[in-house]
């Protein structure tokens, strides 16, 4: 497990990196881990306006599909394409492996660091 | 093995069971519009009677089917299907019969047999789940889903109500937020609390959507085995506003004969008989998936409906104006319902309530001799089925691939999602001790194996026709044509 200190968490294991107003947004090491091997990324467009709480895209592996749950509150200025073709980044490198880059439209809330998700993850597994 | 197109030779032929032909009947190509008619013959395989019988027993010694071994998949209820139902629906009578001739006025008398199978079905599963009426026309579970959905729909727009939102438990077959999505639903997600349906939660969706919440799609017992205890403070919380109550019929087979779900306050249930009562699983068809309605929906059943005159002579209702109209040809999968009739009348009301007993009984069993073996995160009385996990360090999926080599076929794995490396095992009614003892004896031997040499569970099945499929690269490049030769 591995849960790098200068981001934030949803509980739904997406991690935000703050940059300014903007927010990069991805899925956990122990998200990746939990799904198993990645097959599909589903993306939004950029441009799309993304709510906190609601889903903004979805991933699949050979276990399950999930939705990806928006952290954030803003508008998305870019997507990384590269994960339509390669979805296995996020299993190899799932801090590196970005899926959008967010617009702020306020100050991210009700997330947590790195020691709160991992309790949080703690509780989850069993 | 080579698909049947490959084996075709050009001008072979079979026999068959063709029956004379009348030289004078009239012929389809003089009474089909020329538009319709096509320019080739249809590329069909050319094959001799016996290249076809040796194709497909072939590919059945291939297969793996509850006929030949154990079948222990959860939330699928594969149970046996006796001969006698099979018996039934291949009497000439019902297996010669064209949906058609019960519409037609002259020839609906010829029929008469086959509607009372559908009036008396539908009799038997009002009076099994307490409903007031059943459509058979949906042709599978998830069809009869999409069709409750959208007599929920139809409900509230009768009462000038815009309601887009569906409850759905975090714990309920993916198939429902489908369903309900399909029927242009928004879906909420209910968190379960103990492992099931958490009327506070379910309280707070209702207060965040105020006036838009149409119903609650719920599986009894649940998808993790458990029986629901909090269904009266649930059926009070919807019922404040006039919200409905679904049943996913996916685990009837627990409580056949003993809980009636009408009773307990749902409004509209669907079926499936491929589980509760023994028919085929239709490998994609032909499937059938009843939807039962409570009082508030029966106006808006699908047409027609089956009704019984007073001199006993049967016919087809098509006038209910605020039908939701056809969600299947015809009347469903005839043969897979008079399947399920000949199941409920050979069992009668005794034998369904024995069902459910075994059913349980089965499921509690296996989950004991399991205990310590497995991970038993429920640790109450189950229903039909239980969910385990993998030992720490294992794998669900490496235990499911070492089963198959020794004759068993894996049970349910990674669902419900909720379940940390899920396994979740459904007997059914029909294995027996020894069935159940050799099973848990091989889960005992395979996780043993996984301690002492981890890498044969990695490298199994090595006894199967092919070995661990590769399935990331099958998801990741999906190659979906065939060579058709």
């Amino acid at each position: 497990m591995s849960y790098p200190a200068d981001l934030l968490y949803a509980p739904s294991h997406e991690w935000v990196k703050v940059e300014g107003d903007e927010a990069v947004v991805g899925i956990t090491y122990f998200a990746q881990e939990s799904l198993g091997d990645i097959t599909y990324v589903e993306l939004p467009a950029a441009g799309d306006t993304v709510t906190a709480g609601k889903e903004f895209g979805s991933v699949e592996s050979v276990k399950a599909a999930s939705d990806l749950i928006s952290p954030v509150n803003g508008e998305v200025a870019a997507v990384n394409d590269a994960l339509e073709n390669a979805p296995e980044q996020i299993n190899a490198t799932p801090y590196d492996a970005w899926i959008i880059r967010v617009k702020l439209s306020g100050k991210p809330e009700g997330l947590m660091d790195a020691a709160a998700y991992e309790e949080h993850c703690k509780n989850e597994h069993h | 093995m080579k698909t049947i197109f490959a084996e075709s030779v050009e001008g072979r032929r079979a026999a068959g069971y063709a029956v004379p032909v009348d030289e004078n009947a009239p012929k389809a190509a003089d009474m089909l519009p020329a538009g319709l008619l096509r320019k080739n013959p249809p590329r069909l395989p050319q094959c001799s009677e016996l290249d076809v019988v040796r194709h497909f027993t072939g590919l059945s010694k291939l297969n793996y089917s509850v006929d030949a071994n154990f079948y222990p998949l959860g939330s699928c209820t594969m149970k046996y299907n006796p001969k006698f139902s099979e018996y039934v629906c291949s009497l000439p009578g019902f297996a010669r019969l064209h949906p058609l001739l019960a519409q037609l006025p002259r020839t609906t008398a010829y029929t008469q047999g086959a509607l009372q199978c559908l009036y008396e079905a539908e009799q038997w599963l009002c009076e099994v789940t307490g409903m007031k009426a059943y459509t058979f026309q949906p042709m599978a579970g998830a069809n009869g889903e999409f069709t409750g959905v959208q007599l929920i729909a139809a409900y509230h727009r009768s009462k000038g109500r815009h309601r887009t939102k569906m409850l759905i438990p975090d714990s309920a077959h993916g198939t429902n937020p489908a369903s309900a999505a399909l029927a242009g639903f928004e879906t909420v997600n209910i968190e379960s609390r103990d492992g099931m349906v958490d009327p506070e939660a379910l309280a707070k969706a209702i207060a965040q959507y105020p006036d838009e919440v149409a119903g609650l799609m719920m599986t009894c017992p649940n998808t993790l085995g458990l029986m629901e205890t909090k269904l009266p403070a649930i059926v009070e919380e919807l019922r404040k506003i006039d919200a409905l109550l679904y049943y996913d019929g996916a685990n009837m087979n627990a409580i056949l004969g003993k809980m009636r779900v009408g009773d307990a306050g749902f409004d509209v249930v669907h079926l499936n008989v491929h589980k509760t009562l023994s028919t085929p699983h239709g490998g994609g068809g032909p499937g059938s998936g009843p939807v039962g309605v409570g009082e508030r929906l029966l106006p808006f059943l699908p047409v027609p409906r089956v009704r019984r005159r007073e001199d006993g002579t049967y016919w087809l209702d098509e006038d209910l104006p605020e039908s939701i109209g056809k969600i299947g040809p015809f009347y469903g999968s005839f043969a897979v319902v008079a399947r399920a009739l000949a199941y409920m009348m050979r069992l009668g009301g005794e034998g369904l309530a024995r069902v459910g007993e075994y059913a349980t009984l089965n499921a509690n069993y296996l989950k004991k001799r399991l205990e310590g073996v497995l991970e038993i995160p429920y640790s109450r009385i189950c229903a039909h089925e239980f969910v385990a996990s993998a030992p720490e360090g294992m794998r669900a999926l490496d235990i499911a691939k070492a089963l198959l080599d020794r004759g068993f076929h894996a049970p349910t794995i990674y669902f419900p999602l909720i379940v940390h490396e899920c396994l979740m095992a459904e007997p059914t009614e029909t294995e027996s001790k020894q069935t159940l003892d050799a099973f848990a004896d091989a889960i005992r031997e395979i996780v043993e194996l996984g301690r002492t040499n981890p890498q044969a569970l990695l490298d199994a099945p090595v006894t199967l026709p092919v070995r661990r499929m590769d399935e990331t690269t099958a998801a990741r490049q999906m190659i979906l044509t065939e060579d058709m030769g």
